[in-house]
Parts: C-alpha cells; structure tokens; sequence
C-alpha cells in the first residue's frame, strides 16, 4: 500500500522533474503514489499547498520565502528541501526592439545588449517588461540584468505581471515591450513571430535558482520520513532528466494535455538546451540552458535564499531586515536534503552557504559524501554574494 | 455603506450566475470583468471592496501584483479574513473560487457573500458535469447505431441481431459497447473502401 502525496505544478518545463518521478515509477518505488495538480497560477497553487489541499509543489523560490514572511498572505513558514532546477527562462522581446539590441537568432553578449538598452532609455524611450510573478526568480533576474548595466528597474523601466499563456499576446499586442518568462512561452512568442529572445538568464547568473519543491514548514516536521521518499524519487528523476537518450520520450510525457498541454518539439528543444532565438533561423546550443541536475544543482544552498532575499529587498519588495533575513535563509533546508538523500549515496556538499558567483573554473568542493565539481556560478557583471555581507551588497548594489 | 464587489470569471455564464445571486440577496453593486485587456485599470477606477475569481483563472497573479502595487485601491488581502476560516478555505478550494477582500471590512458581511459564491460555483459545476454526461451519452448512442446500421448493411443481420453481435463482442473483450462500436467504425473508415 503507497502513500498518496499530491503536488501542485503549473504547466512549464521545470516541472519535470515531479512529473517524472511520477510517470517513470521512481515515486511507486519510494512506495508513493503521486496525484499531479495542475493550476493556472501560482496564487492557486500556493492557496493550494497553504490550506491542505496539496502536500508539496512546484514554486518559484521566491514565492516560498514572500510566503513565509507574510507577503500578499498570511505567513505561513515554507521549507525547501529541494531545488527542482536552475535557470530555463529567456528574455524575449519585440522583433523591432530586440534587433536595436542584438544580431537576432544568436546569444550575444548581455553586457552589450544591456549598454544598447540604455542608450534607447537614456533617448527616451518608455518600455514596459513583463515578467510571470511580482514574487518570480524572473523578476529578479531581469532587475539584476537591468541594475547591472545602469537601468533603474523601478525608475527607468515598468515591470508588470503577465501569466505565461498571456506573455505571447501581449507581446503581440504591445502591452508589452519584453518578457521573462519560462518555457515553452519564449518559444511560443518566438514560433509565432512575436518575439525574438536577446538573452536567456543563464547568461545572466549561470547557476540561478528557479523552481523549488515547497513544502509547509509543519508538515515537513511531522512527516520527515514520507518527505525523504519523496526527495529521493525527485532526484531519481532529475537523473533520468538529463540522459539525453530519454528526452524524446521525456518531451513526449511532458506534452500530454494533463501535463503542458503544449508543443513536443519546443519541449524537447528547451530540455536539450537547443533554442530558437528567432523565427527561421535554425537552434542554437546553449549550455546549461537548463541547469536541472548535475553539480548538486538540486541542493538548496542557504545562500541562494539569502541572494533572492537581497534582491527582494534591492526591488523594494521588503525592507531589509535582520530577523527577516534569517527566516529567509531558513527556508532552505540542506539538512534535509542530506538526510534524504544520504542512503543514494549521492554526493551532498558539506556546506550549506557559498559565496555565490565566486567560482570561475570549475571547482572540488568539500562533501561529507562522494565527489563533487562545481562549474562556474558567474554573474555576468562578474559581482559575488556572500551571505555574511549582506548589508554591503545590498548598498553596492543599489549603489 | 454598500458593499461593491467585482466578479473576475472566463466564463461569462458562470459570472452571470454568481451575479444574479448577489442582487438576490439584495447586494446590487456588483460589476463583472471577463475580459483580460484593460483589467486593472477598470478595477482600479471600480474600487471593489471585494473580488470573487475563479482559481482556475490565469489571471491571479497579475491581480495580486496588481493588489500589491495599487495606490487606488485599499489594501485588499487573498482569501478569507483570516485564518480561523478554515472550513471555508476548504470549501471555496473545493468548489473553485478564490477571493480578495479589503482589509477591515466586517467579517460578518463577507461571509454571507463567500457562502453563496461558494455555492453558486458548486451548482455551476453541477451543472456542466450533467451536461458534458449528457453529450456524451448522446454522442455514445449514436457511434453505436452507426455500428449497428454498419453491420446490418455488411452482414444482412436485423437490428437485434446487429446489436446482440455486438454486445457479446463487448461481453467477450471485456470492453465497454461503445468502444467496440467505435472500434468498428474506426476500421470500417480504415480498410473500408478496400
């Protein structure tokens, strides 16, 4: 007899790794029967995870940190256990804007796209960025890339809120200029003609946290070792998620209309990390498009939290603070991962905070199991966090 | 004071039932926003003190930035008033609704108006499941009078000898009637004309 755990997910890519370990029976081996709930946005999935009807789901990280600290909600403590990946979001713009910017169909460089934005900004023009949640890993990524290269997010530029199936409309109807947004939608906008992608965030931070399993803080408390069986059928499945002998297959489960509901070859595009950055022109490779397994990548380092906190803070969506900070932080929970994953025999860092885009080659770092490299974490202004000078940070950043 | 309150739903029918409920119980300030273009302006310029939308509704995040960002609307916050609620909680999930009330408005008046959106959704839903049940038994009956007309013309059998064939094929596989007829008239379409 398996036990039922049910988990929320709105329909994008980087909600393989659930969906996986459900449909590749990693789950039934761990003895668990997983339900899937999809939703449409993820206030409904939050609702859902904070009222009992979900145990655990999928959620931009800094949503699980905006819902522990009362934001938009009631707080309720959220715990991370597990990261679900890094990075698979793109900026794409309008066709006329992006070719002011970039030589469409390629990556370029974003420090350079980001100086010709300014330029346009700096001669008058007035543009509107969508990005999927005010709470989004989007968000913050975007205001990172603009503040880095001189553009005052909050003063230069709007940022609004547009739900990922609206993003190609409304680049489409120029409510908006840009978007952020995770796939398919980049590849939607693009395959419709609407947009041209001039950057994706990987070019931003190369080891930028997305999507985490949320959890609520209490039941991860009273259920450890239901949760442990859970972490391990999820890291099962990031394995399989990045053999690419399965992505056809993979792709192909993705697509179904309980899951995405959505195009197999922009899905199997977005998964290999091959991306169509404008409309008839061929794909191009982007390492660690999607960041979702290797390097430890779904180990919740406490400094990832502490940078999302920071740039919560850097957008005004907080005021910084000390005691918030720690509950901020804690929100991540290595320990957990750890034990989880421990009798895997995986590798499991020995620290639970680095200093974020401080490596630039690859790197052994110290484990209290296996072996483990990690390859650069660079930011593309070449900035690094440490967790313990937060308040420097956050001064140096907005200047 | 009157209680203003806007209805966000896809479906203008669904809206249009909520709607007629809240003028019934005698709350007549009530306006319905189904398209997405000009949303927050409108609801900005409303100034609802509560919204009703449905959790299926994509549109949930951009109202609550919306929601966080507004210097127009006083501060409305998700759900219910507070957590004591629940039972509630559990119902507007269940039935698919979500709401958003400004913060101070007297709990005592909210709750008559969630009860009955609650309500009206579940009826809704109802609803449409005894309807999408009826097209499908209609659309059922009809693939197997189509195998039915199909056999008798291809086997020169009667109408009860088509249907009988037909039932014991099912009886046989273990599969429903319809699938059977449907997988009749699947092949028939296939190598038919051979």
């Amino acid at each position: 007899m398996s036990d039922a755990l049910r988990i929320g997910f709105l329909p994008l890519v980087d909600a393989a790794l659930p969906i996986l370990a459900h449909e590749l029976g990693y789950a039934e081996d761990e003895g668990l029967a997983l339900a899937l709930l999809k939703d449409m946005s993820w206030a409904s999935v939050a609702d859902r995870l904070l009222y009992g009807h979900s145990d655990a789901a999928h959620l931009v990280a800094p949503l699980a940190i905006a819902t522990t600290l009362g934001l938009g909600r009631p707080a309720v403590p959220i715990a991370v256990p597990f990261v679900l990946g890094l990075n698979g979001n793109a900026i794409t713009m309008r066709a006329d804007l992006a070719a002011q910017l970039t030589d469409p169909g390629m990556p370029g460089n974003v420090v350079q796209i980001g100086k010709r934005l300014k330029t346009l900004i700096d001669s008058g023009a007035r543009l509107r960025f969508g990005v999927v949640h005010r709470y989004s890993s989007h968000n913050y990524m975007l205001r990172y890339w603009l503040l880095g290269c001189g553009i005052d997010p909050n003063k230069d530029v709007e940022i609004v809120t547009v739900a990922p199936p609206f993003a190609a409309d409304a680049l489409a109807s120029g409510e908006v200029d840009g978007i952020c947004v995770g796939e398919p939608w980049n590849s939607v906008a693009v395959d419709r003609g609407v947009g041209v992608i001039v950057a994706v965030t990987a070019q931003i931070w190369r080891r930028g946290v997305e999507k985490v399993l949320g959890v609520k803080a209490e039941r991860l408390a009273a259920e450890p070792e239901l949760y442990d069986r859970l972490l391990r059928a999820l890291w099962r499945a990031g394995e399989a998620f990045i053999d690419q002998a399965r992505h056809d297959q993979i792709a192909a489960i993705l697509a179904r209309p309980d899951y995405l509901d959505g195009s197999h070859g922009l899905i199997r595009g977005a998964i290999s990390d091959q991306i169509l950055f404008a409309q008839g022109l061929a794909r191009v490779h982007v390492p660690d498009f999607m960041f979702q397994h290797r390097e430890a990548a779904n180990f919740p380092w406490v400094s990832q939290a502490a940078w999302l906190y920071a740039q919560m803070a850097a957008a005004g969506h907080v005021t910084a603070d000390a005691a918030d900070y720690l509950s901020a932080q804690a929100v991540f929970r290595p320990d957990v991962y750890r034990r989880a994953l421990r009798p895997l025999g995986v590798p499991l860092p020995g620290a639970s905070a680095k200093l974020e885009g401080g490596i630039s080659v690859p790197v052994g770092v110290g484990t209290v199991q296996g072996r483990l490299i990690l390859g650069s974490d660079r930011f593309f202004d070449g900035r690094q966090f440490d967790p313990d000078a937060f308040d420097a940070y956050l001064a140096e950043l907005s200047h | 004071m009157d209680m203003r309150i806007a209805v966000i739903d896809d479906s203008a029918t669904r809206a249009g039932v909520i709607v007629d409920g809240l003028h019934e119980a005698g709350l007549p300030d009530v306006r319905i926003f189904t398209e997405r273009g000009g949303m927050v302006q409108t609801l900005e310029m409303f100034a609802p003190d509560v919204i009703l939308i449905d959790m299926a509704n994509p549109q949930r995040d951009e109202l609550e930035e919306m929601l966080a960002v507004s210097r127009a609307l006083a501060r409305p916050i998700a759900m219910f008033v507070d957590q004591s609620d629940a039972e509630a909680m559990d119902a507007a999930i269940d039935a698919g609704v979500s709401a958003y009330v400004v913060d101070g408005f007297a709990k005592a008046r909210i709750k008559p108006v969630l009860e009955l959106a609650i309500r009206r959704y579940n009826a809704f839903a109802r609803l449409r499941a005894e309807l999408d049940e009826a097209k499908s038994a209609l659309a059922e009956r009809k693939s197997v009078d189509a195998a039915k007309a199909l056999l008798m013309k291809k086997r020169g059998v009667s109408e009860p000898e088509a249907y009988a064939l037909l039932r014991k094929t099912a009886m046989d596989k273990g599969r429903k009637l319809v699938d059977i007829a449907d997988a009749l008239l699947t092949a028939e379409r296939l190598v038919g004309d051979v």
